[in-house]
């Protein structure tokens, strides 16, 4: 074991923390777009607009990622009339196909988070909004996605991380991610102990990153119910100093 | 009684003839594994047959040897060799320092041969294909070939197997020239070279020959001089144990003499239709 290694690859997998940083990035933003108006579909109503989603959701959360990454881009190279179409000039990059199965996979995970969210916003907010005469489109977008956000912003948070960490699959087809490129590194110097913690230096430090940025969206987000709360403790009589005063009495 | 003395008088014999077998020592027992065509595989009829086997068999026949061979699993095959339950190992074993470390290796007796595969879709400057570069040697010459490959290939995809000398090669000498796609199998590699999405490859050349010959292949084709020494290794050997000196040095002037007057290369465009054994 030489602890130095450790520091020394650093640098070297820098690159390839570039590239899932910004694979990662690319997938959670396509996804959220993708999602956003099927968990609308999953949580109306209506079985027509809700079936075709739920197969699609059952489909994506059904297999493993790597099966829908190797179908994507080895199962399209295998079929001539993709090869000879424009559609080839997208799928012949790997990158593409990274960005297609993840972010469909991602998307199929956060429409079922985001539509828990929308299931349970209060029913008595939504009736107000139509007792005040509110259109869906204008409900939707003032009282039930940012209810449903919120709800749903601690699973959501929990997902991005696993997205970020899934990338790691894209090595498979020749990405040099961030464990791609430990990989390469092991290989050269048959030091698989030190590179791979280096590697987990990294994953940890972005997860680090990204849950700490979930952590303040969170908190700002749900500020107003914090002073809510404050203000019906200050309706209860007690002044705010004098749990101050008390400690400055018993010392 | 009589049956018993028979009996008794028979086991001694038989093993009075096991022991005098024993003694005579001048049988070498050569291991191969039997399951790594065109190297070594076993025919219909239960034998063993390739090139490992007919290099072998020549070898004996130059060494004044009487040779058998054994197959033996590739996981064990090591420390049979060296606990004695043969005497050589010959099944396209690459000489490298970890099995340095375990047994010996005679002098290669076949080069670790690699080349370029490219797409026939890909225009690429014609290159002799017959040439040689050996990168254990620096002359101006392999220099101006080294050059001249970079040089053809500059800007193309190459994919290479992952943790691979193939790949540290192309990364080493032409990373700034070609994008290295690094693929977990070779198969993989064959399936995006075929689908255009690469341009070429490099790779052993017995790993080539199966992909060129199946129907897949005939998209693609040889490129460039077969790359051997360097970051290859040396090449491949005959496994022998580390005390066993006087087999090696046998082994040694038999590898010699047959590499000189042409057996051995006989033996490589027999079973490779290419010469993977000449410097």
């Amino acid at each position: 074991m030489e602890w130095h290694l450790i520091f020394d690859v650093l640098p070297l997998l820098l690159d390839g923390a570039l590239l899932t940083i910004q694979l990662t990035a690319a997938s959670v933003l396509l996804g959220l777009i993708i999602a956003l108006p099927l968990s609308l579909m999953r949580a109306s109503g209506s079985t027509g607009l809700s079936r075709p989603v739920l197969l699609y959701t059952f489909a994506f959360r059904g297999t493993p990622l790597l099966v829908q990454i190797f179908l994507i881009y080895y199962g399209a190279s295998q079929i001539e009339w993709i090869r000879t179409s424009f559609v080839w000039s997208v799928l012949r990059e790997p990158w593409w196909c990274a960005l297609i199965a993840f972010s469909l996979n991602h998307a199929a995970y956060t429409t079922e988070i985001l539509r828990g969210g929308i299931r349970a916003v209060p029913r008595g907010e939504i009736e107000a909004a139509k007792a005040l005469g509110m259109s869906y489109a204008l409900r939707t977008r003032r009282i039930v996605l940012p209810v449903a956000f919120r709800l749903s912003l601690p699973a959501y948070a929990n997902e991005v991380v696993l997205m970020l960490k899934a990338s790691s699959l894209a090595s498979t087809i020749t990405m040099m991610e961030l464990t791609g490129t430990a990989r390469k590194i092991v290989a050269q110097t048959f030091s698989p102990y030190e590179v791979f913690i280096s590697a987990a230096l990294i994953y940890l430090g972005i997860t680090f990153v990204v849950v700490h940025l979930f952590g303040r969206l969170e908190r700002g987000i749900t500020s107003h119910q914090g002073r809510a709360r404050a203000e019906n403790d200050n309706r209860k009589n007690i002044p705010p100093s004098e749990g101050y005063a008390i400690g400055k009495v018993s010392r | 009684m009589n049956i018993l003395k028979i009996t008794v008088f028979t086991v001694v014999l038989s093993i009075l003839a096991g022991m005098a077998q024993a003694q005579d020592a001048k049988t070498i027992r050569i291991a191969t594994e039997g399951a790594f065509p065109p190297w070594n595989s076993v025919d219909a009829s239960g034998e063993s047959v390739g090139f490992d086997i007919d290099v072998g068999v020549a070898l004996c026949a130059r060494a004044n040897l009487k040779c058998e061979f054994v197959t033996q699993a590739w996981d064990g095959i090591i420390p049979a060799l060296t606990v004695g339950k043969y005497d050589a190992i010959m099944a396209g074993m690459s000489i490298t320092e970890k099995r340095k470390q375990v047994i010996s290796f005679s002098e290669p007796y076949a080069l670790t041969s690699n080349y370029f595969v490219v797409s026939k879709a890909v225009d690429l400057p014609t290159m002799e294909s017959a040439s040689k570069l050996d990168l254990t040697t620096e002359t101006d010459a392999s220099k101006r070939v080294l050059a001249d490959l970079k040089e053809n290939l500059k800007g193309r995809s190459i994919g290479v197997q992952g943790s691979t000398n193939a790949e540290v090669f192309v990364r080493d000498y032409f990373g700034d020239a070609v994008e290295v796609r690094s693929y977990d199998k070779q198969d993989s590699l064959n399936l995006d070279l075929v689908a255009g999405r690469i341009d070429g490859g490099l790779a052993d050349f017995s790993v080539w020959k199966a992909f060129l010959e199946s129907n897949d292949g005939d998209s693609a084709q040889l490129y460039g001089p077969r790359i051997s020494g360097g970051v290859f290794g040396p090449g491949v050997g005959i496994g022998l144990r580390k005390d066993d000196a006087v087999l090696t040095e046998k082994f040694n002037g038999a590898i010699q003499a047959i590499s000189e007057d042409g057996t051995l290369k006989a033996i490589s465009l027999k079973w490779f239709g290419a010469d993977l054994v000449t410097r």
